[in-house]
């Protein structure tokens, strides 16, 4: 068993104690022993996490869950780690979401796939502690030494006295043992819970349709109320008739507001184009929807009306200019002025919307000296210091319940619905639901950005690699990493980068950055895996062999052998050397974000004329798999909709209007076209875990385009790939 | 892709609610739901989604589209997978309205039960609606191949991308009917 030196303190374990009728509560912060790297993604200040574990006199352990769960299963994930140490029989086990709560739970957020590898250490060790507590507890009460007091599924025993008690009646005694200086942790060979596939703690409640998401609670007196946005980024409203809109049966207030007052110093995560909007409240969602579109409203222009032609054209202006040189090995230009041959490729990705399949709601009961908030929210904590901000309350005044997530995908770290339902619940002095419909939802903002990217590669007469340029950029932000792979393994490296401005919001879209980067470098491999007549998985490997043993430049962002790691597993599990079978199209693409690697290999076949994705083969690195079931469920959803966005996703703008603001002219992946098989393969290494919401999505991208190619010829160079095939074929 | 289209085609909301000045007049409709009969006293065009979820609290079949685009919204009329969101509830009459609450007693549907095994569900929030589908499109074939699958459940979306799941439950489903 590992012993580990605890780092508890007064701020990690904020509260033993036992409770009435018997039991004991363990407040603990998950994240107080982390050595903290930095944060892809992700802001620092977001990282500590707090949570508790109460074992009632009856032996029923809680684990409460305190990250917003929004599919990723965090919230039966990170109970299993604590009931592992704990060393309690999973059925036990009642898993509770915690609701926002700064005292208790300091910091609580979902995203940048961070949740498992930040609460790792510290799970472990609040279960281990607690287990501790309970043997002590025994050891006193049966006047044994401790180390003689064993456990197993609950139960504390001394075997040599044949003694035996289940937690539950030693919960109280142990409440009042010290907290432990350090704790030995189970090895990994002795997990019995880690790394067995448990199932969703609130399965049952999914397919029995029981109240679990927002819009689905229910509060007496509660009105229903929508907001009108303007049609086009670029736009406020000006004059509002609503003498119609006020005249429908069921409508009780129809207003405009503003989310945030003049003057207000907006946070990360307060993007929003539309901070004035027209507020339309009524008894029940029908009569309010009706009466929205009923309101006649004047915009008018404050900024610039943007279009994608015009997008589009100043795109490829700034990928023709010098960009901001990022990183710079060897001599580039001197290597591309002596190639015997310039391989070269230029990409490009639209603006995308996450369509969660909830649109944002967000209940909201503001009085005079307090709120109360429920709504789906990625980071709550942000959102409370808004509503703090603009309600003029302190933050102990406002509770903030964080209901599941339908879907978020990055859109819900957004918090401007909460604020909405807030103002307006104040301004009509009642418990309101707030509701977008699917156009509110689709055409309010917080985008994908659009990217583009040049890259360039120099072959000497012998064909080999001998320089490397990529030109990245995008509007209104560049997808660049500078320092990643192909970086170090090539002598002569080029990175620029540059960006364009636009009153068109984005946000972070599951693997920001990297969703467009991996699709466009991996295809790019791709090309000149061929140009250079080598096979796609072996250049790669090569690619990474040259990083391993000698890295050009000391600063790369992946480590060589885990990167090939997932490109050889993937390659066995694929039978990626046999013989081709006939018919069958294959493009691989790895990539590494998130501190978790992922390679694909995805195979095509052409029936009636259309390529259909017969299978997708999946390696992933993430270190120990806690739940290797539903981390399998993780990588097919992010495979399907990589695939799903690669073909179809699109948002485009026409003199500011979005083009699209529902499921009939926004394309979303279909049942018939998921892929027929997906099997997940996982590197064992027993590495401490890391994440894996995002990391399968973005290399995806590559996978489909290169297999594409090989299906039809034409290289995929342009997202949405649909329109090129649709030509193709 | 040339990919079959989604088989559900329908015009936009407001072409299929044209709005009249004066909203029509609530009325007393009576509905079976669930096997209980209901009364609502609504605007007859209501969608019965709406009367369902404001009305009834019957809270399990979701809003995500409006439009009959995205399927979480089904439920059964008579047996059969309909879209109530673009249902008027004068129209449903005294046919018979399952919903997600109602297709078993405390989820012991085979397609519960299917999904369950399969751990289907990521959010979730779809999830009413493709079970709605699926018990429907079992109770039309019984054995479903791989193309009646895909063409019963193309109508549904799943944004976290669960289809190859629903897809294998669907079939655990059949051979537990069965
Ligand atoms: S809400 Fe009815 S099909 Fe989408
Ligand atoms: S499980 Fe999230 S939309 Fe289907």
């Amino acid at each position: 068993m590992a012993l580990i030196q605890t780092t508890y303190n007064r701020r990690s374990f904020l509260k033993v104690s036992a409770v009435a009728g018997g039991g004991m509560v363990l407040g603990f912060n998950w994240l107080a022993a982390m050595d903290l790297e930095a944060l892809d993604d992700v802001p620092e200040s977001l990282v500590e996490l707090n949570g508790y574990v109460k074992i009632g006199a009856d032996g029923t352990v809680t684990i409460l869950s305190p990250n917003p769960e929004f599919g990723q299963n965090v919230k039966t994930s990170m109970p299993m780690i604590v009931a592992e140490e704990l060393d309690v029989d999973w059925r036990q086990v009642v898993v509770e979401q915690a609701r926002f709560n700064n005292e208790v739970f300091d910091r609580q957020f979902t995203g940048g796939s961070q949740g498992i590898r930040r609460a790792w250490r510290g799970l472990r060790m609040a279960g281990a502690a607690a287990r501790h507590m309970l043997r002590e507890a025994a050891a006193h009460a049966w006047r044994v030494p401790v180390d003689e007091v064993t456990t197993a599924d609950g139960v504390l025993y001394h075997n040599a006295s044949e003694r035996s008690a289940g937690y539950g009646a030693m919960a109280s005694a142990a409440a009042t043992m010290p907290v432990p200086e350090q704790v030995q942790l189970k090895d990994l060979e002795d997990f019995q819970i880690i790394g067995t596939s448990q199932k969703n703690v609130d399965g049952h409640k999914i397919v029995t349709g029981q109240p679990l998401f927002t819009m689905d609670q229910h509060w007496d007196g509660t009105l229903v109320a929508m907001t009108a946005h303007p049609p086009a980024f670029g736009m406020r409203p000006k004059a509002v008739d609503d003498a119609a809109a006020r005249s429908m049966p069921g409508i009780t207030d129809v207003f405009t507001f503003k989310t945030f007052e003049d003057g207000y110093e907006r946070n990360y995560f307060d993007t929003n184009a539309f901070p004035e909007l027209v507020a339309v409240v009524g008894n029940t969602t029908w009569e309010v929807m009706n009466a929205k579109r009923a309101l006649q409203i004047e915009w008018e222009p404050i900024e610039a009306l943007e279009s994608t032609t015009d997008h589009d054209a100043r795109m490829a202006e700034m990928a023709a200019k010098p960009g901001r040189v990022v990183r710079r090995d060897g001599d580039p230009e001197a290597a591309f002025a002596r190639a015997a041959k310039i391989v070269e490729g230029t990409y490009t990705a639209p603006f995308l919307a996450h369509n969660a399949m909830e649109p944002m709601t967000c209940f909201a009961h503001v009085t005079a000296d307090q709120a109360e908030v429920a709504g789906p929210i990625q980071a709550p904590e942000f959102i409370e210091r808004t509503l703090s901000a603009r309600l003029g309350l302190p933050p102990e005044k406002i509770d903030i319940a964080l209901t599941r997530m339908g879907g978020g995908f990055g859109r819900r770290a957004y918090g401007h619905h909460m604020v909405e339902a807030a103002v307006i619940s104040r301004q009509v002095n009642a418990p309101v639901k707030l509701m977008y419909t699917r156009e509110d939802d689709m055409t309010f903002g917080a985008f994908r950005p659009a990217y583009h990217a040049t890259y360039r590669a120099a072959l000497d007469a012998d064909n080999n690699l001998i320089a490397f340029h990529v030109k990245a950029g995008g509007i209104p932000e560049s997808p660049l990493h500078a320092n990643r792979f192909p970086a170090g393994a090539v002598d002569n490296y080029l990175a620029e980068e540059w960006s364009l401005e636009s009153n068109i919001t984005i946000g972070a879209f599951r693997a920001p950055r990297s969703n467009f980067m991996a699709g466009v470098e991996q295809s790019f491999l791709d090309e000149l895996a061929e140009a250079m007549g080598k096979d796609p998985m072996a250049f790669r490997l090569e690619l990474l062999e040259r990083a391993r043993t000698r890295p050009v430049g000391e600063d790369n962002d992946y480590d060589a052998a885990r990167y090939a790691g997932v490109l050889k597993l993937v390659r066995e599990k694929s039978r990626w050397d046999e013989e081709a079978t006939p018919g069958v199209s294959r493009g691989v693409a790895a990539y590494f974000c998130h501190n978790t690697y992922a390679a694909h290999v995805l195979d095509i076949v052409v029936e009636d004329g259309t390529p259909v994705v017969s299978r997708v083969c999946c390696a992933l690195d993430c270190g120990i798999v806690v739940n290797p079931d539903a981390a399998s469920n993780m990588a097919e959803g992010a495979i399907v909709d990589g695939i799903g966005n690669a073909l179809y996703g699109s948002m485009t703008f026409e003199e500011g209007v979005p083009a699209h603001d529902n499921f009939d002219t926004y394309r979303t992946i279909r049942h018939s076209e998921a892929p027929k098989a997906i099997d997940v393969h996982f590197v064992e290494n027993g590495i401490d875990p890391t994440g894996l919401g995002e990391p399968p999505f973005p290399p995806i991208f590559g996978a489909l385009a290169n297999a594409l190619y090989r299906a039809t010829g034409t290289r995929m160079r342009a997202q949405p790939f649909a329109p090129h095939l649709e030509r193709q074929m | 892709m040339g990919y079959p289209e989604t088989p559900i085609h329908v015009d936009r909301l407001n072409r299929i609610f044209t709005l009249s000045e004066s909203m029509a007049a609530m009325a007393p409709i009576t509905l079976s739901v669930n096997g209980k009969t209901v009364d609502v006293d609504v605007d007859p065009r209501t969608p019965l989604l709406w009367v369902l979820r404001d009305h009834l609290q019957l809270v399990g079949t979701k809003y995500g589209c409006g439009i009959a685009q995205c399927g979480a919204c089904t439920i059964h009329l008579n047996g059969a997978a309909v879209r109530s969101c673009i249902l008027p509830v004068s129209s449903v009459g005294n046919q018979r309205i399952t919903t997600i609450e109602g297709l078993s007693p405390n989820g012991t549907h085979p397609v519960q039960q299917a999904w369950l095994e399969e751990d289907v569900a990521q959010c979730g929030y779809c999830q009413s609606g493709q079970i709605m589908s699926a018990a429907a499109l079992l109770n039309q074939h019984p054995a479903p191949s791989d193309e009646e699958i895909d063409a019963g459940m193309n109508g549904n979306i799943c944004r976290c991308g669960t289809y190859l799941r629903i897809h294998a439950a669907i079939k655990v489903a059949a051979n537990t009917e069965a």
